[in-house]
């Protein structure tokens, strides 16, 4: 049997993403893909050899190359990580296990999409996370262009329940809420911007009035 | 007082101009003209505990790294996912060449000539503040002595694991490494690396401004200096709050973030983080400081307190600590990746009505096999919170499960998967 198809391990399915699929041993060994038949474009090449720069490692940029593969194609397509493989001299098989690891690298096919991510992590959910993500997904039913998913904390529990558009976040959420950042996205607007994390102050009200720390040297 | 937090909200902070205005990188002047032997007995001096969960003395890892003329690395930890920890965000959103000077006096300190800030994918706005701000500083000539690169993961909470951070860094997959080698000698590319989370980066440039010794008089004898509080959860202002560490946690609870709304009461708190084990309302009172944590059976890890009142069943909580992180198990040790998912499996069955009251010993059982037997205490890091839970509130998840099997007509179900609690031991 070829390792096209899935073989779950377990009734339930392995918890491993990747692991269901099995291994195709009459395969011959990948190669690095050849410059000559791979084209690549050219600014995604040069943005990953960009990165690759950054290191005293080039591998040390797969994880930066594939984001922007993913940015220039919708998702980690094999084609993009092909492309990827090539500009960085490595097979598409190491960058696979590197793309499949990572929640915000997505190796199902998907469109051009925007991202809504709702925490429904433990200090959002007790603040009535779920709801809100059952009202983001009813408020996004039929759009092609939203791709809404649950997400682990984001690390923005003062704003909880919250949820990230695009890498922007966004909170304290309710319910109602849903529909305006549905809307705001179809719009281009920026999403909600009266709840945006970037325009609140700190909490300690204290460290709000004071002054930088080594001020009182700088200045009398 | 105020050292991390003081003036965090001044506008423009986060660009050079008014960092150095406010007396930005004077303390890296200041160290520049120190030798690296000097700084580091600077940093042992006060006592200064790592911020991102160990609580290890940054002083005494500093020193670990061995003197010579070899390629050295520091890494800068921030990849905050721990659920309920959100001050590194607030710090280098809004302060980070208080970062960025950290890090270049401990490159100073430790001879390292490639420094690298490993920030959560997600944190993708914040890393941008960063990128600006280490720009700023290299053109302005503060960045001579060490290469610092500002690196994005792509979203696995495991990455925040020390050596599955530098995995990630090197281009793999986020597993954790078997310790020892520890990182001081063999960490990144096999190279002597220095790995500290951002709030104690970030407190560097304070203590060589103060001097060692006088950092080392705030806060108690063994876990000095202040601390980013991040507050959630069931309380009227949440937030990171800048404490002097030491002070009761009521303090912090009640009188910075508010307490819970209202009529309602704490019913237990996490008090760093979800992967420390819960406490209860009387253990408000215990001064909020590494050792007293620990001397209550919990920790003070990352310093993120979540709040929980008494309107939430504790099966919740145990389902949404399970569900994280049988999400986040990296797979690679098998005690981890199946007792994380068999704990989320029981902890729903119990929920479903289809468990007795024999399944919590079960489960108190898988939890024992977990701690102490992977490379990482990822883990552990559930097994702690869960055993907690079953240890403060067993009654109540003995009466949640009776009353949602009496739900199901009082239909008696099969034995669950997994054996007797007699079983298991004889397997452990």
């Amino acid at each position: 049997m070829s390792g096209a198809e899935g073989v779950p391990r377990f009734a339930h399915g392995s918890r491993v993403p990747g692991w269901d699929r099995a291994v195709d041993l009459e395969k011959d060994p990948e190669e690095v893909p050849d410059p000559a038949t791979t084209p690549v474009p050219d600014a995604l090449r040069a943005e990953i050899e960009e990165y690759m720069g950054r290191y005293p490692h080039a591998r040390s940029a797969a994880i930066p190359a594939l984001r922007a593969a993913q940015r220039h194609h919708g998702w980690c397509s094999p084609e993009a990580i092909e492309q990827v493989a090539c500009v960085m001299r490595m097979t598409s098989a190491a960058l696979t296990e590197v793309a499949t690891f990572y929640d915000m690298t997505e190796t199902e096919p998907r469109p051009h999409h925007h991202d809504v991510f709702v925490c429904t992590n433990i200090s959002c959910s007790l603040r009535g996370a779920e709801a809100v993500y059952d009202a983001m997904c009813a408020a996004a039913a039929g759009r092609e262009d939203l791709h809404v998913r649950s997400f682990e904390c984001l690390g923005a529990c003062d704003i909880a329940p919250m949820a990230s558009v695009d890498g922007v976040y966004v909170g304290p959420l309710e319910p109602a809420d849903a529909a305006t950042i549905a809307e705001d996205v179809r719009a281009g607007r920026p999403v909600l911007e009266a709840k945006q994390l970037a325009r609140r102050p700190v909490a300690d009200e204290e460290a709000r009035e004071s002054r930088p720390a080594g001020a009182r040297e700088a200045r009398p | 007082m105020k050292l991390l937090f003081a003036g965090i909200d001044e506008p423009g902070l986060n660009t050079l101009d008014v960092y150095r205005r406010a007396g930005g990188y004077e303390s890296l002047h200041r160290a520049l003209a120190m030798t690296p032997d000097q700084v580091v007995a600077e940093i042992d001096a006060s006592g200064l505990r790592g911020r991102g969960g160990a609580g290890f003395q940054m002083g005494k890892k500093a020193a670990f790294i061995p003197k010579g003329d070899m390629d050295k690395y520091l890494v800068c930890n921030a990849d905050e996912s721990e659920p309920g920890a959100f001050k590194d965000r607030e710090l280098m959103q809004k302060n980070p060449h208080q970062l960025v000077e950290g890090m270049a006096i401990a490159a100073h300190a430790t001879g390292c000539n490639r420094a690298f800030v490993f920030i959560r994918g997600e944190y993708d706005y914040v890393a941008d503040i960063l990128d600006a701000a280490v720009a700023e500083a290299r053109g302005a000539g503060l960045l001579d002595h060490v290469d610092l690169v500002v690196h994005r993961g792509a979203g696995a909470y495991i990455c925040g694991e020390e050596t599955a951070l530098l995995d990630a860094l090197e281009g793999k997959r986020g597993n954790p490494r078997l310790k020892p080698p520890f990182p001081a000698n063999q960490g990144l590319y096999q190279g002597p690396t220095l790995i500290n989370n951002v709030e104690t980066l970030a407190t560097v440039p304070h203590i060589v401004r103060m001097g060692g010794a006088e950092y080392a008089k705030l806060g108690t004898e063994t876990s000095t200096g202040t601390k980013v509080v991040s507050v959630s959860g069931h309380v009227q202002r949440p937030g990171n709050y800048e404490i002097e560490l030491g002070i009761p946690a009521r303090e912090i609870v009640y009188g910075l973030a508010g307490g819970p709304p209202e009529g309602r009461k704490v019913k237990l708190w996490f008090p760093g983080g979800s992967s420390a084990p819960v406490l209860t309302e009387e253990h408000l009172d215990l001064p909020y400081d590494f050792d007293s944590l620990a001397k209550a059976g919990s920790m003070l890890g990352s310093g993120s307190i979540i709040v929980v009142d008494d309107t939430v069943p504790v099966i919740d909580v145990a389902k949404w600590v399970a569900k994280f992180y049988t999400h986040e198990s990296c797979g690679k040790c098998t005690p981890c990746r199946e007792g994380t998912a068999w704990t989320l499996a029981m902890v729903q069955r119990m929920d479903r009505g289809e468990a007795t009251p024999m399944d919590i010993e079960i489960m108190a059982g898988v939890q024992e096999q977990i701690i102490g037997h992977c490379l990482c205490v990822l883990g552990d890091s559930m097994a702690m919170p869960i055993s907690s839970l079953v240890k403060h509130f067993r009654e109540e998840l003995e009466a949640h499960i009776e009353a949602a099997r009496a739900r199901r007509d009082g239909v008696p179900t099969e034995p669950p998967p997994g054996g007797s609690p007699e079983q298991e031991e004889v397997a452990a």
